[in-house]
């Protein structure tokens, strides 16, 4: 029997879920209610202080990608499990793929930062 | 409580029927009458044509897994009283395998995936007796003791949607045993049936729908295992990437 590649997607949407699961809420606080109140410039100097230190630039990339794979992962499965007459492989390629796009894009962005 | 109840029964007849119909029998009711004994006053007063398999009457032989109002279930272990307020019920084969004959179902590809996973303990070399028995603690009896309750009665495969699209799926119980297997500290078998488990038809066709936790009567939850089996599955799958990094054998 041949070896399935899944654990890959498997394992991004596992920490996906499991990062989502512990800081998704704080960060649904932080963005959502606590930034939009603060004062404009100290908001800013905060999250630009994160985004400054390289740790500050790892979570982040974490709190991108990940739940990015953990909700491709959803999406595909999803299809198949509606059975959707979409072409598997496609399915697939576009879920995973534009993941990956994303998390290029964000990587790229916080190295030039 | 009416003093009967209507069992409607999918007959099937291979070589004289298109496909199964339903056929009415009036059972008399009474509060301890199981599915299966209702099958038995069946073929014993009224039908003596009706196809069914039985054993064991005490939900430990696996042979009476019907579909029972649409759920797969034991009817040694499903009582009429459950229905006697609609005053009927509908049987028919378990889902997902090919009807042999009324409600027996074909469970050969069943059998064959239970097979691939090798479900006992395998040694690298024996043991000559007079070295005693394998011993082993009860915290290592723990490990795997309740994926051992599996009885093979087939309720998960009919339950199991990944199995009745595509049924090269090794499925829940054939899973279940492998991880039984991997747990128990006597068994040396591990590496031979990872093949198996690491295979897209292994652990990674499961996409966790559960049903077949709710359905199985011995509490087996074949689920969990599953999953776990996707944990195992992933770590080999980086310990094999770390041996074809150093040049080693893809296994």
């Amino acid at each position: 029997m041949k070896r399935s590649n899944e654990p890959v997607a498997w394992g991004l949407f596992g920490a996906g879920g499991m990062l989502l699961a512990l800081v998704g809420p704080g960060l649904v606080v932080a963005t959502g209610f606590l930034l939009p109140f603060a004062e404009p410039a100290a908001a800013f100097h905060a999250v630009d202080a994160l985004i400054a230190h390289p740790l500050g630039k790892l979570l982040l990339l974490a709190a991108i990608a990940l739940p990015l794979y953990h909700t491709v992962h959803r999406l595909h499965h999803g299809l198949q499990e509606l059975h959707a007459p979409l072409p598997h492989g496609l399915v697939a390629l576009l879920c995973y793929g534009s993941a990956t796009v994303l998390t290029i894009a964000s990587a790229s962005w916080l190295l030039v930062r | 409580m009416s003093d009967s109840i209507a069992i409607y029964v999918a007959r099937y007849r291979p070589g004289q029927d298109e496909a199964p119909t339903e056929q009415r029998y009036d059972v008399p009711l009474s509060t301890d009458l199981s599915v299966l004994e209702a099958l038995n006053y069946i073929k014993d007063e009224l039908d003596p044509t009706l196809a069914y398999r039985w054993s064991c009457r005490m939900a430990i032989c696996g042979s009476c897994g019907v579909m029972i109002d649409g759920e797969p279930r034991l009817g040694c272990k499903t009582f009429l009283r459950e229905f006697a307020d609609r005053g009927e019920l509908h049987l028919r084969a378990l889902d997902n395998f090919p009807v042999e004959r009324d409600l027996i179902a074909d469970v050969e590809r069943f059998m064959d995936h239970l097979e691939t996973v090798k479900p006992w303990t395998v040694h690298n070399s024996e043991r000559p007796v007079s070295e005693g028995e394998y011993r082993q603690t009860p915290a290592e009896l723990e490990r795997y003791q309740q994926f051992s309750q599996c009885i093979n009665c087939g309720l998960c495969y009919a339950a199991c949607p990944q199995f009745g699209r595509d049924d090269s799926f090794l499925g829940p119980a054939a899973l279940t045993l492998a991880l039984r297997y991997n747990l128990d500290s006597r068994d040396d078998g591990s590496a031979g049936r990872m093949a198996a488990l690491n295979a897209d038809e292994g652990v990674w066709r499961c996409t966790f729908v559960g049903y077949c936790s709710e359905v199985c009567p011995k509490d087996v939850d074949p689920a969990q295992a599953v999953n776990r089996g996707k944990v195992a599955s992933t770590i080999n799958y980086g310990l094999n990437l770390l041996r074809l990094a150093r040049g080693e054998h893809d296994t």
